[in-house]
């Protein structure tokens, strides 16, 4: 080699004093462990100190009972107490059929959509609106359009569909409509994405071999797209589950839409007792992961492999 | 080649739209999805301009007068400089914080990858109301609550795992060869940051940063656990003003929303300048939750 | 960078319980160019990615001269690398590209310029300099990548798998321009390749890897005429292997031994120790397959079966009696059907200890030879 020795590394350690680091060095890196692992540090802390640490706060909290009692007194006093414990079937019969209609009405609109059309990015733009916009905003306006002489009521009444105005605010329903308007885009729009990472060709393939539409639907996209729908179901029921601004607002706070974060956030701020909030905001989680464990159980019985697109 | 989203995928040739009744089902269903969505958010906008709004179809007259009161009896001025300090103050710690992490997460297997990655979801799985109570708990005893640093902390908690999960298939889209070769370029792991990964990376960074810009705009719950008198964002302003009813004219609080409308929509149409509708919608991709 | 030699020592790694790489010891002068040659998955690209330094080492050493490199960083070693995809920097015109290990290592101004446009000039992309990598054809791409890799004038240049994106046509072209650039800048160079071809017609040597393990070091021809073991031979094109067992009580390597295949005698010659009892493998290639008008000594009765027409050869299957299916390559126009005495020359067909392990022994063998070892483990997890 006749170029220049710039290239030379400046430090050099002696081939005996490091051989052992290097040993173990060698060792820790086979595993995955190195200097660049230290990158993640910052994040860990943070939902360590953010989440895992009041999580388990919490959780010792609750064990905790303000007024005495046994460690258990707090989750007593909640299953004992019927109306704390209807709570979890207030949450639950709203978040259940709101997840379930929103993905049940995004199927076929999104199957039927996942082509491509003219207006199809205006459509999802428009349909991204409410996600934004969030509950509270949509609980306005349905306070403003679905109340007893806003616009909805006008023109039923109008069109002598009813005779008089219905009651769709300050009720299930409004905390229903609620969740809709903001569930069924999140929903459809997940779906639309799953959809299109199914690969075209497969369609077309079954149906070179006779499928009809409806069995190329049932037996071929189906399949495909059903872990996705077991994922969009967990989010769009996550998203329901911890309704509150909107089961405040256009609900029935004291009655029939007192869902269980009403009951955290009253613990925990008109009772100061932090310790009773806390265990409700535990058995809010529990119940919630309770049902995403069910349905990602399911899912794991499904096939998840490639569906053969891009994306998604 | 089409110049169309990557995520649309050529499908069959159009159809008639007239030629199944499904059609006509699905889109009379999107039809009446949009006509209520317009009606939710006009009478809001209607309602912030009317006079006096009564048993009739339109307002007996029209007004700014409600928006002038609402900038001045809500202080609209100072709660919107919180707002977007807040929004700021979150968006940078959380691609500081959130890019670093993304990258081991996307690049390396280590032992206990999958706890960390189960980490880093649960906050984006969990109501925030559940971990929001005991970390406003928290944030109180130690004396963080009640002021813009705490409203600030808790806003991280969800969003440093959202740009996580939303760069790591940007970052899994760069070939680790390009890496390599700059390593064996002689460039050491902060020029490979700098030099080669932040600029791949920028789209990704845009895109992730005016997520969490939405959502820290939007975001109810954790806000309103957290925060005081002085450090309460636009939307947190809005809930108090509707609850705290009659104190305050309906339609009043109906400009305030609007004004809160508008804040969301330009920050959604600078949004949907660099993301497609549906990452606004999730970054939950698959893998996550098997 | 001058040095003298760089010595793998029991070089090794293993990925979650298996090993990729096992007891490689490999001495390289410098500015020979060595070729580690196999099928995907034998851990020739771990080996380069190892001595790279982008896979830390599981057992053994790497020294350059007396230096122990392999506790160093990849980006302290001081060598270029140019990767299979190319790897350039998308954002950074082809200048930049190559200019950037320069600016890494803080070198002046003008020194940067000077070097880059001498790499530039050397792989012939003045004119390309302002562009950024996605303007450019493949061929130049991987030009680019050569000239960033020598713009640094590392000790070594690692090449992993450089050409096997290129078209046929340009692959040929890069060879020769990459045999050029070595000669003509005496770099000391490793490269990764699964093409026979390739690495007999640009190495000085060839390093034979399989499953992790080294089945053979030696220079083109030794590895073409002699092969020690059976996947040695099939990866050099030999493309009849069978099964067989040795007649003959021992034979030592050039011995003369007789072997059964599927009840035919033949005769061979021993590539190495061969004992029995033991299965042994017995390899021709097609090339040296005669077809002779009559039988006669070492021949065996076949019929043509399959005709490929390849240029100036035929490319014919023939299947003897007893099921043995052979390759021969010959000029004679063959229709298939026609009965064929192929004679098989004593002194051209190798008998290989160890043939046991041998995939499916008279199945066709015109399917490639696939180790179960997991999809080649190169590339850093």
């Amino acid at each position: 080699m006749t170029t220049a020795a710039t290239t030379e590394p400046t430090t050099e350690p002696t081939a005996a004093s490091s051989s052992d680091r290097a040993g173990l060095r060698h060792r820790l890196a086979e595993r995955g462990i190195d200097a660049r692992l230290l990158l993640l540090l910052p994040g860990l802390v943070l939902v360590i100190a953010l989440f895992v640490y009041p999580f388990v706060y919490g959780l010792g909290l609750s064990f905790q009972p303000m007024d005495g009692g046994g460690p258990f007194e707090n989750y007593r006093r909640f299953f004992g107490d019927a109306f704390q414990r209807a709570t979890i079937g207030k949450t639950l019969w709203l978040a259940l059929p709101a997840a379930l209609l929103n993905v049940a009405a995004s199927v076929p609109i999104a199957y039927r959509l996942r082509g491509r059309f003219r207006g199809k990015r205006i459509l999802t733009t428009i349909l991204v609106i409410p996600i934004t916009l969030g509950t509270v905003l949509t609980a306005e306006g349905l306070l403003n359009f679905a109340g007893p002489s806003g616009w909805l009521n006008r023109a039923l009444l109008g069109i002598g569909l009813i005779d008089d105005p219905l009651r769709l605010v300050n009720n299930y329903w409004g905390v229903f409509f609620s969740l809709i308007i903001s569930g069924f885009p999140f929903a459809f729009l997940l779906i639309l994405s799953y959809l299109s990472g199914i690969d075209p060709s497969l369609e077309r393939a079954a149906a070179s071999l006779g499928a009809n539409a409806w069995n190329r639907f049932r037996l071929i996209t189906l399949p495909l797209l059903a872990p996705g729908l077991a994922t969009t179901f967990c989010l769009t029921f996550v998203l329901a589950f911890s309704v509150f601004p909107s089961a405040i607002l256009v609900g029935d706070p004291t009655d029939s839409t007192r869902v269980i974060s009403i009951a955290a956030y009253q613990a925990a701020y008109e009772q100061y007792d932090y310790p009773f909030a806390s265990t409700i905001a535990i058995v809010m989680g529990v119940i919630e992961l309770a049902v995403i464990g069910v349905v990602l159980a399911g899912r794991s019985r499904l096939y998840t492999g490639t569906t053969g697109g891009k994306g998604a | 080649m089409t110049t169309t989203p990557t995520r649309d995928i050529p499908g069959p040739a159009p159809r008639r739209l007239v030629a199944s009744p499904l059609a006509w089902l699905v889109w009379g269903a999107v039809g009446l999805f949009l006509l209520a969505l317009l009606g939710v958010v006009a009478s809001v906008v209607v309602n912030s301009l009317g006079s006096r709004w009564f048993d009739t179809w339109l307002p007996s007259g029209w007004t700014a007068q409600w928006y002038r009161e609402a900038w001045t009896g809500f202080d609209l001025f100072s709660v919107i400089v919180t707002t977007l300090e807040v929004a700021l103050a979150v968006v940078v710690l959380s691609i500081l914080v959130g890019v670093p992490t993304a990258y081991v997460l996307a690049r390396r297997t280590f032992p206990g990858k999958r706890l960390v990655f189960l980490l880093f979801l649960l906050p984006i799985m969990m109501p925030p109301i559940t971990y929001g109570i005991p970390l406003a708990t928290v944030l109180y005893k130690v004396g963080l609550a009640g002021n813009l640093s705490g409203v600030i902390l808790a806003n991280l908690v969800p969003c440093v795992p959202f740009v996580v999960l939303t760069m790591t298939p940007f970052i899994e889209q760069i070939d680790p060869a390009i890496e390599n070769a700059a390593r064996m370029s002689g460039a050491g792991t902060f020029p490979v940051f700098t030099r080669i990964l932040a600029p791949l990376l920028l789209p990704g960074i845009l895109a992730s940063a005016i997520l969490v810009l939405v959502r820290t705009v939007g975001m109810f719950e954790l806000t309103f656990l957290t925060a005081g008198p002085t450090s309460t964002t636009l939307v947190v302003a809005l809930f108090n003003s509707m609850n705290a009813a009659g104190i305050r004219a309906q339609q009043s609080v109906d400009a305030m929303a609007v004004v809160y409308m508008l804040v969301m929509l330009v920050l959604l149409v600078t949004a949907l300048r660099f993301v497609n509708p549906t990452q606004l919608v999730s970054q939950v991709k698959e893998e996550p939750l098997e | 960078m001058t040095f003298s030699r760089l010595r793998l020592e029991n070089v090794g790694r293993r990925f979650a319980g298996t090993d990729a790489l096992q007891h490689l010891d490999l001495t390289i002068e410098q500015g020979e160019f060595i070729a580690l040659l196999g099928p995907s998955g034998c851990g020739k690209s771990t080996a380069l990615n190892c001595v790279a330094g982008l896979l830390p080492l599981s057992s053994g050493r790497i020294w350059l001269d007396e230096k122990r490199i392999d506790v160093l960083a990849p980006e302290r070693r001081g060598f270029g690398m140019v990767f299979q995809n190319y790897a350039l920097f998308p954002h950074l015109t082809v200048r930049r590209n190559i200019e950037f290990g320069l600016r890494m290592r803080r070198l002046p101004k003008p020194e940067i310029a000077r070097r880059a446009a001498q790499a530039l000039e050397l792989v012939h992309l003045e004119d390309q300099a302002g562009k950024l990598p996605g303007q450019l054809s493949g061929g130049q791409q991987q030009r680019v990548a050569i000239a960033r890799a020598v713009a640094l004038e590392p000790s070594v240049v690692l090449m992993d798998e450089p050409l096997s994106n290129l078209d046929a046509k340009l692959r040929l072209e890069m060879r020769t321009e990459i045999r050029r650039l070595h000669q003509s800048l005496g770099l000391t160079t490793i490269y990764v390749t699964h093409d026979q071809e390739e690495a007999l017609s640009m190495a000085d040597r060839l390093v034979v890897l399989r499953h992790g393990q080294v089945q053979q070091i030696g220079t083109p021809e030794e590895l073409h005429s002699h092969p020690v073991s059976w996947p040695v031979a099939d990866f050099m094109g030999c493309r009849n292997l069978f099964a067989g067992s040795l007649l003959t009580p021992a034979a030592d390597r050039g011995e003369a031994a007789m072997v059964d295949v599927l009840g035919l005698r033949i005769e061979g010659t021993a590539a190495a120790h061969v004992e029995t009892p033991g299965a042994v493998a017995v390899g021709i290639r097609p090339e040296d397959i005669e077809v002779v008008p009559v039988p006669g000594p070492h021949t065996v009765d076949a019929t043509v079966s399959v005709v490929e027409y390849q240029g100036r050869e035929f490319a014919v299957e023939a299947l003897t009696g007893p099921g043995l299916r052979l390759h021969v390559r010959t000029a004679e126009r063959l229709v298939p059907g026609d009965p064929v005495a192929l004679r098989l020359p004593p002194e051209r067909l190798l008998v290989f200890p160890g043939g046991a392990d041998l995939p499916r022994p008279v199945a066709p063998l015109d399917e490639e030879i696939t180790p179960d070892l997991p999809a080649d483990a190169g590339a850093p997890a």
